[in-house]
């Protein structure tokens, strides 16, 4: 659908808000935003000049790296005075997003949000289309896995700051002690997880209690496209094709417990990580920092790997993670907070975030000698971003994620979930989780299909 | 309760004690029911924008198969969890008021201590003593070579979360009961033992009927936790998933309508409605608490 | 009641002739026992807290939990670190809860208190519907009305200020109730009676006779309320964006997150010293309080 009716459909709404009540217009605060700002260009001359004059920016992230960043920032344009605030992390940031937007008040100049989140806030319209600003031009300076993360329908709604394309991490201590090889396929990483599961007991090829996030990456690192969206007609299917093949090797694992029932992120997880008894983990590149700090004694025991394939000899990957900086439509400094964002995400910024820890997406610091053979001290001096810029070229390209994902992935252990700890078959799980994304989305005015 | 105290006469004066609380009340509590209210009566939608729905909203509540498992949860919790939690407050209660305990100081202090445990802990601390992989539950099993059941797993839940609750407000309950206790007159517990009466005598017919209101109070008040249960779910969300859902209880339910799905309008209604559901059963036990009187 | 003044002189005797003014203070073993029982169950996750402060981020991971970590005592070290990590933020934190908790819960007990005395002690037009109000607007799940609240408070500008966390932490509903039932237990309504025939006005009265005799309901309320505003955490989280305003719940939260941030740095450590730590509060205000729980006619200065 083309953005002239989603802007009338959007009208309409403002209008009805306006008649109808004044009060309720708090209620969703999507909606008022579309008036006044659309159409407005901002040039490189603009920006530059925001910059040598100054003003104050509010910049609302959890990134850890962003400090130094806006330091360094600070240093080089000194009139502009940043002030950094870490709102919560994901979903909780996003709430006093949305709670700010719908009080009108309160809105930070930049905002972190998660590309699997972005959608949603691009189509509400409470952030701003930055191709306003030339965004359109810097696309070949991304890899093209994040760049098109922050695409929706035809505008650029963030500057991409880091991606997490996907690798495999295993603990090589466990693998030879048991004498298993590292897997190249699913097949044979379910093979594996049999054969460390019979060998110890209390040993796990990996964790999982069920997690949105994982589950949509491995379908669509297996060629699967269960979301499509054009405008606002929505297709779910969570039974294609490249679902089914996911459902067939997880459903295995599951069955078989096979799986350690240790949710991610809890000091539990730390924990299995460092004493051997998870023994691989299938996530993105910017895990390397957590590992270090948050589970010293995997320190040498830890390597790193192609993410197992669908196709054996395959060499397709996908993205887990990563987020963008966005404009708030109602930030009153835009050219000044497009200045910081090209400086943190396209500029000098970007190799003081990867210094300190952080996996780009741009493809100068990808591409980059010194990047590519920096060693891991935690992966026993493993050259370990190889691995990860291969993965990154090798994104599965056509992938979209909801335009109401954030609600649709906070549902997902209500249904999906099931499978995890009763006899309920995932596929049956991927069929509710379907009809309750729809039933939201219907809801919310979607037509879905 | 109201008609116990000896009316004087009927003054405005009253007000001029209660109306500083009723003020701030007023902005803090009436204020956003009255707005929620409001709000329950719309309906607004990513795209289509904020429409009048009258009471369509109520309608969908009263059929939400979600909302009223939830309420079927906590209605289990509540007839299970209170009786045994206020058991034993009480019986910890009337222990250290006897006297008769050593180290009562000590005793008064520890037992209250949990509600003073910051939630963040808590999380950590459950998530390690209910753990089967590195957890007590876990290293019990190792130690004995047994499998006792996953205190995480769906069928355990509930049970699991009671603990937790029962846990926090033991102490809490207890406090209540003890500082009622103190304020009951020594003398009549003297005039008491003239009689010749013996403790669990003193403790039927004048400790308990002395600390009616405040037991009837603290029922009331953990039938509305109860039913509001949220904190300690939620904490376990992180560690059981699966085990506990969005719509687990209803205020859980009311949560994640609001800040995951922006559902502002549907939660302000499934609010309302919990809020009357409690209100009724809440005066009924009052009515009843004070009747026997 | 008036007639009993001079009882216990008379009683304590036949039973224990060494306390003869408490006579049933006798000390049972088997009681101390049973209701040990209920200590040790609520001991253990404080005890669960003490150890696990002593161990470093490394030692948390590989330790068994209600032990301690061989070899390493990282009390002193932790205790070190979390008031200086992040530029020594916690005692900012710390400082923020403390006010907080000061006006916070100082103003709801002197609410609590002024409204159940009224309450118990006046008959006034609608009266009968302040129980059901309050009631009733308590009944309703505080989350769903997080964000009317906030809508609320970002248009009077409350939001991102210490008034947005203190205004709401003024009402507790719970000791509003509990004040009105001590009130009418503990204080005779004679002797109110009496001093407005001495001529006191209606607030002297309240001050100097009704507040020293429901100490022990104020101590409790107090408490309650303390406690309450300490570990206030949902509605900062929701009103406050700048964590130089967090209190400690929020600020803890924040960094316990850390560990579920991309490159986040993981600090278990130093959030287990940081609630210890926070406990220490509390727990000094609790044996500061408790002398106060004392039966409330007999304790006060009052002539029957």
């Amino acid at each position: 659908m083309t953005t002239f009716t989603r802007r009338r459909l959007l009208g309409l709404a403002a209008l009805a808000t306006a008649t109808t009540l004044t009060l309720a217009a708090c209620g969703g605060g999507d909606d008022d935003s579309s008036s006044g700002t659309s159409g407005t260009t901002v040039s490189d001359a603009d920006v530059t000049a925001a910059l040598q004059k100054g003003g104050n920016l509010t910049v609302w992230a959890w990134e850890p790296t962003l400090k130094q960043v806006v330091a360094n920032f600070q240093k080089t344009y000194p009139n502009v005075k940043i002030n950094l605030v870490n709102a919560g992390t994901g979903n909780d940031q996003y709430t006093a997003l949305q709670n700010a937007f719908a009080a009108g008040s309160g809105i930070p100049d930049v905002a972190q949000i998660e590309y699997y989140a972005l959608p949603q806030f691009a189509l509400g319209k409470s952030i701003t289309d930055l191709n306003q600003m030339g965004a359109s031009s810097l696309k070949a300076d991304f890899s093209p896995g994040p760049w098109a993360s922050v695409q929706s329908g035809s505008g650029t709604f963030g500057l991409p700051m880091d991606s997490g394309p996907m690798a495999m991490f295993y603990n090589k201590d466990v693998f030879d002690k048991y004498k298993i090889t590292v897997p190249t396929t699913w097949t044979e990483f379910l093979d594996a997880a049999r054969k460390l599961h019979a060998a110890d007991p209390k040993a796990y090829i990996a964790n999982d209690t069920g997690d949105a996030g994982f589950v949509t990456s491995l379908i669509w690192q297996a060629g699967g496209k269960p979301y499509q969206v054009d405008g606002t007609n929505v297709t779910i299917n969570l039974n294609d094709a490249g679902s089914q093949e996911f459902v067939k090797v997880w459903q295995a694992l599951i069955s078989e417990k096979l799986l350690a029932p240790i949710s991610s992120w809890s000091d539990q997880w730390y924990q299995g990580l460092g004493n051997g008894s998870i023994a691989t983990l299938n996530t993105g590149a910017w895990m390397p920092a957590n590992f270090t700090s948050g589970a010293p004694a995997g320190s040498g025991k830890w390597r790193v790997a192609a993410l197992p394939q669908w196709t054996a000899g395959g060499t397709a990957s996908a993205e887990n993670g990563g987020s963008s900086l966005a404009i708030p439509e109602k930030s009153s400094n835009k050219a000044l907070a497009y200045g910081f964002l090209k400086y943190a995400n396209d500029g000098d910024g970007v190799q003081t975030r990867v210094d300190n820890g952080a996996f780009p997406a741009t493809v100068k610091q990808l591409d980059s000698a010194a990047f590519l053979n920096t060693e891991f001290k935690y992966f026993g001096g493993q050259k370990a971003n190889e691995i990860f810029a291969a993965s990154s070229k090798n994104v599965t390209p056509g992938w979209s994620y909801l335009p109401f994902q954030v609600y649709a992935n906070s549902i997902f252990n209500d249904s999906v979930g099931k499978a995890y700890v009763s006899s309920t078959p995932l596929a049956d799980g991927l069929k509710a989780w379907q009809d309750q994304s729809a039933a939201y989305g219907k809801e919310q005015g979607f037509t879905v299909k | 309760m109201a008609d116990i105290a000896v009316p004087r006469r009927r003054s405005w004066t009253g007000w001029r004690f209660v109306g500083p609380f009723m003020a701030v009340f007023a902005l803090v509590f009436l204020a956003p029911i009255v707005y929620s209210i409001y709000l329950s009566l719309f309906k607004n939608r990513l795209i289509g924008g904020n429409s009048f729905v009258g009471l369509d909203n109520y309608q969908q509540a009263l059929t939400d198969p979600n909302f009223w498992s939830s309420v079927g949860r906590v209605s289990i919790f509540l007839v299970v969890q209170v009786p045994i939690m206020l058991f034993i407050a009480l019986l910890v209660a009337l222990a250290i008021d006897s006297g008769r305990l050593y180290g009562k100081s000590f005793f008064r202090i520890s037992i209250f201590l949990p509600y003073a445990v910051p939630a963040v802990v808590a999380t950590l601390m459950w998530g390690f003593i209910y753990g089967t992989q590195f957890g007590l539950v876990g290293n019990i099993n190792d130690a004995f070579n047994i499998t006792l059941p996953d205190p995480l797993s769906p069928s355990l839940i509930l049970t699991s979360i009671g603990n937790i609750v029962t846990w926090e407000f033991v102490g809490y309950n207890m406090l209540i009961f003890y500082s009622a206790l103190r304020t009951i007159p020594t003398t009549l517990y003297e005039s008491a033992e003239i009689d010749g009466a013996g403790e669990l005598r003193i403790i039927r017919s004048i400790k308990l009927p002395a600390i009616r209101g405040a037991l009837v109070i603290a029922t009331i008040f953990s039938i509305i936790g109860s039913f509001q249960l949220f904190n300690e779910p939620s904490i376990l969300q992180n560690v059981a998933p699966n085990a506990i859902t969005t719509y687990f209880t209803p205020n859980l339910y009311a949560y994640s309508l609001s800040f995951s799905g922006q559902q502002y309008n549907y939660s302000a209604t499934v609010a309302i409605v919990m809020g009357v559901i409690t209100m009724v059963i809440a005066y009924v036990v009052q009515l009843r608490g004070t009747k026997e009187s | 009641m008036t007639t009993m003044v001079t009882a216990p002189e008379r009683t304590g005797t036949h039973k224990s002739p060494l306390t003869p003014r408490k006579p049933r203070n006798r000390k049972s073993v088997v009681l101390t026992l049973v209701t040990g029982i209920a200590l040790i169950y609520s001991l253990i996750p404080l005890v669960w807290l003490l150890i696990n402060s002593t161990k470093t981020q490394d030692g948390l991971a590989s330790s068994f939990g209600l032990w301690f970590d061989d070899g390493h005592f990282a009390l002193w070290d932790n205790i070190r670190e979390t008031l200086t990590y992040n530029d020594g933020i916690f005692v900012r934190w710390l400082g923020n809860t403390l006010f907080y908790v000061i006006v916070g819960a100082g103003g709801a007990t002197f609410l609590a208190v002024l409204a159940g005395y009224g309450l118990a002690k006046f008959d006034f037009p609608g009266k009968k519907g302040v129980f059901a109000i309050v009631i009733g607007a308590v009944a309703v799940p505080g989350t769903a009305l997080a964000v009317p609240t906030f809508l609320m408070f970002s248009k009077m500008g409350l939001t991102n200020t210490p008034w947005a966390v203190i205004i709401p932490s003024l009402i507790t509903p719970f000791g509003l109730y509990l004040m009105w039932t001590f009130t009418e237990q503990a204080i005779p309504t004679e002797i109110i009676e009496a001093a407005r025939v001495d001529g006191a006005g209606e607030f002297r009265i309240f001050f100097r006779l009704a507040v020293p005799l429901l100490a022990p309901g104020i101590v409790t309320v107090l408490l309650f309320s303390m406690v309450a505003t300490w570990n206030n955490y949902f509605l900062p989280l929701i009103m406050l964006k700048d964590p130089d305003w967090y209190p400690l719940t929020v600020g803890l939260n924040a960094w316990n997150a850390q560990a579920q941030t991309a490159g986040g740095d993981v600090v278990f450590n130093l959030v287990i010293t940081g609630s210890m730590l926070t406990i220490l509060p509390l727990l000094a205000a609790f044996l500061l309080l408790q002398r106060y729980w004392q039966s409330g006619l007999a304790a006060g200065s009052v002539k029957e």
